[in-house]
């Protein structure tokens, strides 16, 4: 009795720790290849539709694009002083769906990008790009600030301080 | 403050602007010379026999130009003998991405043997001119009495990686319009390109 006591309890413990080691892995590799999903645009009206008072700060960038190479450092200063708001930055990258594990996922990586990154599923780009903004030329980096009051599409590079503003300014 | 921020805004706004200048479709083209990968120079009036043109600024290094570059070759190749041949035109500077050099753009034109002129803008006079504002980028021009008229503007097709299954090809199309006296149906596209690199300074 006592035997079966101690043996049925160390098994368990075994095959917890087994259980536990394969959830650890697999959280791992999920990490290291997750960083970067397909979205399509029904999915982000979709998450914006649900956001309550949340505002979105979207900003449509690329991996070849070096002026938005250059502003992205800005939008992860954005995230980080409004961590306790209700605001959400997210990287939507226009570059080609083929590039997506050779070059954005190690770019977002090299570079700690610690934002939502999404690499946009979409097509026919004279469709999203009237979708997103009328206005809108494709040139980018472009951003987009939504909330469920206010829609400003920019088509221009952001400062740090410029980014603080339009956010603030947001009506 | 919001005074100080809304002059910040028209500022913003009045570079937009200033950006979005150059031709518009129904505008006549003034002419230009630009040196060609060759060495010769090249002007739209060499172009004795043809109909129109199909000016696209395209560039080395972009991945999206890179995408079209069989693409603007298989244009030239079906289009310069109905009389639309195409001028391609690097804009960008070569101080600002070193591999958008002259010599970098001979050694691309002769590894994918360009059957079209690849010509150097120097100072972004022709750019500017044309207001283009990334690569690729076109213009469909006819031509007419008047001169070179602007037909249509902005993309090859809306299918820039190959994935899209209802690829509409704006360029061929507008080609085509023209070619029997029409006029292009779809004037112009957007499209996300590279954006041009300028001198700086």
């Amino acid at each position: 009795m006592t035997n079966n006591d101690k043996t049925i309890p160390t098994k368990f413990r075994y095959s917890f720790m087994r259980v536990f080691f394969i959830i650890c892995l697999s959280l791992i590799t999920y990490c290291a290849t997750a960083q970067v999903t397909l979205l399509k645009l029904d999915e982000l009206d979709k998450r914006m539709a649900n956001g309550k008072d949340t505002t979105y700060v979207i900003n449509f960038w690329a991996t070849w694009c070096s002026p938005c190479v250059a502003e992205l450092p800005n939008f992860e200063k954005l995230r980080l002083a409004n961590l306790k708001k209700p605001v959400k930055v997210i990287l939507v990258s226009l570059d080609f769906k083929s590039k997506l594990q050779k070059e954005v996922i190690p770019f977002v990586l090299n570079n700690k990008i610690n934002a939502e990154v999404f690499l946009l599923n979409e097509p026919d780009q004279q469709a999203y790009i009237e979708r997103i903004d009328k206005k809108w030329s494709g040139a980018i980096p472009a951003t987009l600030f939504v909330n469920k009051k206010a829609r400003r599409f920019y088509e221009k590079e952001f400062t740090e301080t410029e980014l603080k503003n339009t956010l603030l300014n947001l009506k | 403050m919001k005074r100080l921020i809304l002059v910040a805004f028209m500022l913003i706004s009045g570079f937009a602007f200033a950006q979005t200048e150059g031709y518009k479709v129904g505008d006549v083209v003034k002419d230009f010379s630009l040196k060609n990968v060759n060495n010769k120079m090249v002007a739209l009036a060499d172009y004795k026999d043809a109909k129109g043109y199909i000016v696209v600024f395209t560039c080395n290094t972009c991945p999206v130009a890179k995408a079209y570059q069989e693409r603007i070759s298989a244009l030239n190749a079906t289009y310069a003998a109905k009389g639309y041949p195409v001028v391609a035109i690097n804009p960008n500077d070569a101080g600002a991405v070193p591999d958008e050099s002259f010599q970098k753009m001979q050694a691309l034109a002769s590894e994918k043997k360009f059957n079209f002129p690849y010509l150097l803008d120097p100072d972004h006079v022709v750019t500017k001119q044309f207001g283009a504002t990334r690569t690729p980028h076109v213009f469909v021009l006819n031509k007419t009495d008047k001169g070179n008229v602007v037909e249509y503007i902005g993309a090859i097709d809306n299918d820039p990686e190959e994935a899209n299954s209802t690829k509409v090809e704006y360029v061929k199309n507008a080609v085509n319009e023209l070619s029997i006296g029409k006029k292009p149906a779809i004037a112009s596209t957007k499209a996300v390109g590279c954006g041009i690199k300028w001198k700086k300074g």
